[in-house]
């Protein structure tokens, strides 16, 4: 493995390991303020994919696009993503999570929901959309951007990485920086008095769900850009942000994004080394691995709460 | 004045004042259940305007109970909960906030990965434009507070944490502020000085409704109190004359008196 190769496979690492930390944020918000883990964050994903091509197939992209044109289009995209995403995140929390904790339904029960709010919505989505993967429309010419390091990055490359990190810095924004975002800290460190201090939890809760919702189905549509979009799309990036978000410390943003990072970067070593077929074993040892020193995380303090 | 001694659930338990100012909040005949256990069996009293009302009484007592049903905590299932003289049980506490009632919970609560500041800006969650003069006014109340500020809240001393938490509640401008304990685990000392600034809170305007184990203290600062046993209300008097009543000399002050 040669110095240039190490950058080839770098660049590839970070580009997938944002699209997780994107992913990671869904699981990590809804998680601090409700101590769920939702498993059909997976499906807002995929539901942002849908979005973006259904968006795009509607829109029929001209032949040869202008740069603005192909700009158009990938806003559009992500518009589509967002706006999909958001709306599932939203619907899933009304309709399933909302009548559990009006019953104080016990932990199990919620976990069981995640997971069967999962299967619903994405043989729903096959359904819909049908089972065969829909393309996505070509938004631009996918050709060499520019070298680092003497390893080319190409449009969607570049793309992904750009919106996830305006992504992060955005969602890192909204929870450090804005009244929401003083909520969703105080009812994931104290629901009880956060309600005290005259916050309304359910609806804190909402728009957690749809401010990761909103990231889940972005990073739907990006993951969409390099290939296509199928039902059955959420299921190993989802289980992969959901690990990398225990591995940055559950509940914790920052921890989120680099947790997405680090399995993305070692993912794609683990592939250019063993191979394919090694693809998840070595982000999942590492996980692991880390996890045995440090049960809360790189960087969580704690998992769940005391008292 | 008489001092009224009843097993009872007491209708109205109001001690016959000669001047007493208009009713902040009134507890009318409260039952409340954590399950099938009653904690509280008819609880009635009332917090006039500008008062420091004190609740004593022994550990399960029903005291912590009454504050959480008065801040729509816990919502009782028969009884009514007035805040100037309309029923405000069942309304959820974010929603009670907005009406002016604060509470200081027992165990001081404060969130353990804020920071002084982001705890006393939580405070000020409920109002649409924070006034930075409340900060000031917290902070003089509080100077360790100012000093500490950029200092993460779960780090902080339990002497610390109360007043983080009593200058919390101020942050939202209460017009009654339920506190729950407030000398709880801390050194006299520490314990005489928040005594002091309640004091100063009440002297600025704030209705204290305070729930205490340390009755000497709780009795000296307030106006009138009230005795629970086994949820409910057993006496209820002038401070002073609690004070000097013999029954709660032995049940409540014990070796505490000097």
């Amino acid at each position: 493995m040669s110095v240039s190769d190490i950058w080839d496979v770098l660049v590839l690492g970070v580009v997938l390991g944002s699209l997780y930390a994107v992913i990671a944020i869904g699981y990590t918000l809804v998680y601090g303020v409700l101590q769920l883990l939702n498993f059909a964050h997976s499906e807002v994903f995929m539901s942002g994919g849908y979005g973006g091509v259904i968006a795009l197939t509607l829109v029929e992209p001209v032949a040869d696009p202008s740069g603005l044109q192909s700009f158009g289009y990938v806003i559009l995209g992500i518009c589509a993503g967002a706006l999909l995403g958001g709306l599932v995140a939203f619907g899933l929390e009304k309709a399933a999570y909302l009548p559990l904790r009006r019953r104080n339904a016990p932990r199990l029960v919620f976990l069981i929901t995640a997971i069967g709010a999962s299967f619903f919505l994405y043989n729903l989505a096959g359904k819909l959309f049908g089972r065969y993967p829909m393309p996505m429309p070509t938004m631009y010419e996918n050709r060499k951007l520019f070298e680092i390091f003497g390893t080319s990055v190409s449009v969607t490359q570049l793309i992904i990485v750009v919106t996830a990190l305006v992504m992060l810095l955005l969602v890192d924004f909204v929870v450090n920086r804005t009244k929401l975002g003083s909520g969703i800290r105080a009812v994931a460190q104290d629901p009880e008095v956060a309600s005290l201090m005259g916050v309304n939890i359910d609806r804190v809760v909402s728009r957690t769900f749809v401010l990761g919702g909103l990231m889940g189905g972005v990073a739907g549509f990006l993951f969409g850009t390099n290939l296509q979009v199928e039902y059955t799309m959420g299921f190993l990036p989802g289980i992969t942000a959901f690990a990398a978000a225990v591995l940055g410390g559950i509940g914790n943003v920052r921890g989120a994004m680099l947790g997405g990072l680090t399995l993305g970067v070692v993912e794609a070593f683990t592939v250019e080394l063993w191979g394919d077929a090694w693809r998840y074993v070595g982000a999942f040892a590492v996980l692991i691995l880390v996890l045995m020193f440090r049960p809360t995380g790189i960087l969580g303090e704690r998992v769940g709460r005391t008292a | 004045m008489s001092t009224q001694v009843e097993s009872d659930p007491l209708p109205s338990a109001e001690p016959s004042g000669a001047a007493a100012p208009p009713a902040l909040l009134e507890l009318r005949d409260l039952h409340v259940f954590y399950g099938a256990i009653e904690a509280l069996k008819g609880v009635s009293l009332t917090v006039g305007e500008g008062e420091v009302v004190a609740l004593l009484g022994a550990n399960g007592a029903g005291k912590s109970t009454t504050l959480k049903t008065a801040s729509g905590m816990l919502a009782p299932r028969a009884g009514e909960v007035l805040l100037h003289g309309e029923r405000v049980d069942g309304i959820t506490s974010h929603e009670l906030v907005q009406l002016g009632i604060g509470h200081v919970p027992e165990g001081r609560r404060v969130f353990p990965r804020m920071t002084v500041l982001e705890n006393l800006r939580m405070g000020a969650y409920r109002l649409r434009r924070p006034d930075p003069a409340d900060l000031d006014r917290v902070f003089t109340l509080f100077p360790v507070l100012a000093e500490r500020r950029k200092q993460i809240g779960g780090t902080l001393s339990g002497g610390e944490q109360q007043m983080l938490a009593i200058g919390r509640a101020l942050m939202g401008k209460p017009e009654l502020l339920l506190l729950d304990e407030p000398s709880m685990g801390l050194a006299p000392l520490i314990v005489q000085q928040i005594f002091e600034i309640l004091k100063e809170i009440n002297a600025q305007g704030t209705t204290l409704l305070l729930v205490e184990q340390n009755a000497s203290r709780a009795l000296a600062l307030a106006d009138r109190g009230y005795v629970l046993e086994t949820g409910s209300v057993v006496m209820s008097d002038d401070a002073d004359a609690l004070l000097a009543d013999p029954r709660i000399r032995a049940a409540y002050l014990g070796e505490s008196v000097e």
